[in-house]
């Protein structure tokens, strides 16, 4: 195998991987704080593309592709505001039961799914990449390194920089580590969960518009775009640990290089038993995950 | 006792109901009945020993085309879609399908042993709870996504169907749907006794132990991982046998059957009916379904979002399912008989 399928199929699973990312981040610290499963994390994800549609439709013609820019900020904005209004309503109810969040957050993906349907039709629908996206660097004969896979990947690494500032060096971060590590210390010492319980969940969900904003440069985006996305994510998360950057990091890199990979080698659908099998005996060796939270309890 | 008495009676009421019902609705009602074992199935994993899979669809459906692979060969030397592929021989795989025999103690073996083969190295390592659930979803993905792409030897997106007969009796003859609805109700019937009795057994109680408190029953000893493994095919073997006579009375089987959303699904079945209590998982998958088999006609656009509302629904309101809103009325009744006896007094 030449070296540019090699370098291109890495290029490839990098790009994949920055999205797993942005979407692991989200679901890892929903279940590391507040022990809910959000199934429905991927249709935030849907939410924050259909917000890049939207804004394309109304600045529809104009001005090239600046809009593009402030779709990632918007998106972030209305993913974090409906996750804020779903987790003071339903998402609340669910603390601390996850069994019960899979199968509250599952209808709520559906529920979620069908609105898309119904307010922007069934179909998927093109969010044209702006100018300044389209094209790539040509490294050498046989890859080219296109320009919006990249601008994604700077996205996801400056979303990773971003929350990690946030986590390790702000004092909002240090409440959120606090309630992570010891709900009901943390409370005694005066932080108020239920705050960081909402923040939490909205930012999660932020992080899911930003990236269902950059998936839509890839491709046309629908009701189901979350769908293709939500696995690969909770494969993220199983494998890096919940809870912390580092292991939905390297948990991302890990799914996103070899989903690709090995679907290159094999074929599409051997490629992702082959995944699979991989995390199942990747997870005997390591049952929490990469980078879990070493705790002396049992569970 | 009066509880043996309404299954006794249930039991009579679908025996009997072919010479009541059309054919169409008895066909459905067939079909309704092989979800409702695989109901049974998933609650004796979920109600009773607390792990939810969300991947029942795969056994589910390993089962159905194990059967379906018979009931093709039966109506074709070699099936169509193996001919649109290009192969010019039935696989060497396929081949003992040819016999009833073979197909159906596979169409309960194969998912049993693939169960095991996730099972084992899952519980071993101490894999538990959502993590498990997790890994299930995934696995529905991962097989119904390779059951696509393996049009030359499943059939792909469309799956096997066009069959015609089964052990000689035409698949188009009502009096063969019929027999195969009465077998359904007696494999229900059969199943729901032998999970009865499953479940009063000092291993039932093992099972409702590793539920409620797993850490305990290690330190008292037992090997949690063997019974979870040993439940776990137990439970997709049923979910088999529902699929082989599921395909027969539906007439197809495709990776749809398979995938994330019937397995999950066929959760919510059990989780409306009240899981726990294996009446529930019967009177869950019936009612889900007609509900469905109703609104899908009349609103189809409405159905995703009942479904929806339902799993929010029963999570958050009715977590003991119907059996459990019948229960707690049944209780209060009783109540009120107990305050009214002692007023009097």
């Amino acid at each position: 195998m030449s070296a540019e399928i090699i370098l291109s199929q890495v290029f490839n699973g990098l790009s994949l991987s920055s999205i797993l990312l942005l979407i692991g981040l989200g679901l890892s610290i929903t279940f590391g704080i507040m022990g809910v499963i959000n199934f429905a994390h991927g249709e935030f994800l849907m939410i924050g593309a259909y917000t890049a549609y939207i804004l394309q439709k109304v600045f529809v013609g104009q001005d090239g592709g600046t809009y593009f820019l402030f779709s990632l900020p918007l998106a972030f904005l209305v993913a974090g505001g409906i996750g804020f209004l779903l987790e003071k309503s339903l998402i609340r109810f669910l603390y601390g039961r996850p069994y019960e969040s899979i199968l509250a957050t599952w209808g709520l993906s559906l529920i979620l799914q069908q609105m898309a349907r119904n307010i922007f039709g069934a179909n998927n629908v093109e969010v044209t990449a702006p100018e300044w996206l389209r094209g790539g660097i040509t490294l050498m004969e046989g890859l080219r390194l296109p320009y919006n896979r990249l601008f994604i990947m700077a996205i996801a690494l400056l979303s990773v920089a971003g929350m990690y500032i946030y986590l390790y060096r702000s004092t909002g971060g240090r409440r959120m580590r606090a309630v992570m590590q010891n709900r009901d210390m943390s409370a005694c010492m005066g932080i108020k969960t239920r705050s960081v319980d909402s923040l939490t969940f909205s930012i999660g969900c932020g992080l899911a518009g930003i990236a269902g904003s950059a998936v839509s440069l890839l491709g046309s985006i629908g009701p189901s775009t979350g769908q293709n996305y939500i696995i690969d994510a909770f494969m993220v998360v199983v494998l890096g640990g919940v809870g912390n950057l580092a292991g939905t990091i390297a948990g991302a890199v890990m799914i996103g290089i070899a989903s690709p990979l090995f679907e290159f080698i094999t074929t599409s659908s051997m490629g992702k038993v082959i995944v699979f099998a991989l995390v199942i005996v990747f997870l005997q060796w390591k049952p929490s995950g990469l980078f879990a939270l070493k705790t002396r309890s049992l569970d | 006792m009066k509880r043996n008495w309404s299954y006794i009676i249930g039991a009579i009421i679908l025996l009997v109901l072919p010479l009541v019902l059309s054919d169409f609705r008895l066909n459905l009602l067939g079909k309704f009945l092989t979800f409702a074992i695989v109901a049974i199935a998933i609650d004796l994993i979920w109600g009773y020993t607390g792990i939810l899979s969300l991947g029942h669809g795969v056994f589910f459906s390993l089962g159905a085309y194990c059967m379906g692979m018979y009931l093709k060969l039966r109506a074709e030397e070699l099936p169509d879609f193996m001919m649109w592929s290009g192969l010019e021989q039935v696989p060497w795989f396929w081949r003992p399908f040819h016999h009833f025999w073979f197909a159906l103690p596979m169409a309960i073996i194969v998912p049993a042993v693939f169960a095991m083969l996730i099972g084992i190295p899952t519980f071993r390592a101490g894999i538990r709870g959502v993590y498990f659930s997790i890994l299930t979803q995934a696995l529905a993905l991962v097989v119904s996504i390779f059951f696509i792409g393996q049009q030359p030897y499943t059939g792909g997106t469309n799956g096997i169907t066009n069959f015609q007969d089964i052990l000689g009796y035409p698949l188009s003859e009502a009096s063969t749907m019929r027999g195969l609805y009465i077998v359904t109700v007696v494999v229900l019937i059969v199943i729901f006794v032998l999970s009865r009795w499953l479940v009063g057994t000092k291993t039932g109680r093992v099972l409702v132990a590793i539920r409620d408190g797993e850490n305990r029953l290690k330190f008292l000893g037992y090997n949690t991982s063997l019974f979870k493994v040993g439940i776990f095919s137990l439970s997709a073997a049923m979910a088999g046998l529902a699929g082989a006579l599921f395909v027969p009375q539906v007439g197809i089987i495709s990776p749809s059957m398979m995938g994330i959303l019937p397995s999950v699904e066929m959760a919510i079945w059990v989780a409306v009916g009240g899981r726990g209590t294996l009446s529930g998982a019967v009177i869950g998958a019936l009612s889900v379904n007609f509900a469905k088999s109703y609104l899908s006609e009349t609103f189809p656009d409405v159905w995703l979002y009942f479904l929806g509302a339902l799993f929010i629904g029963v999570v958050l309101f009715f977590p003991e399912g119907i059996v459990g809103v019948f229960e707690r009325f049944s209780r209060r009744k009783a109540r009120q008989a107990l305050v009214a006896e002692q007023e009097q007094v």
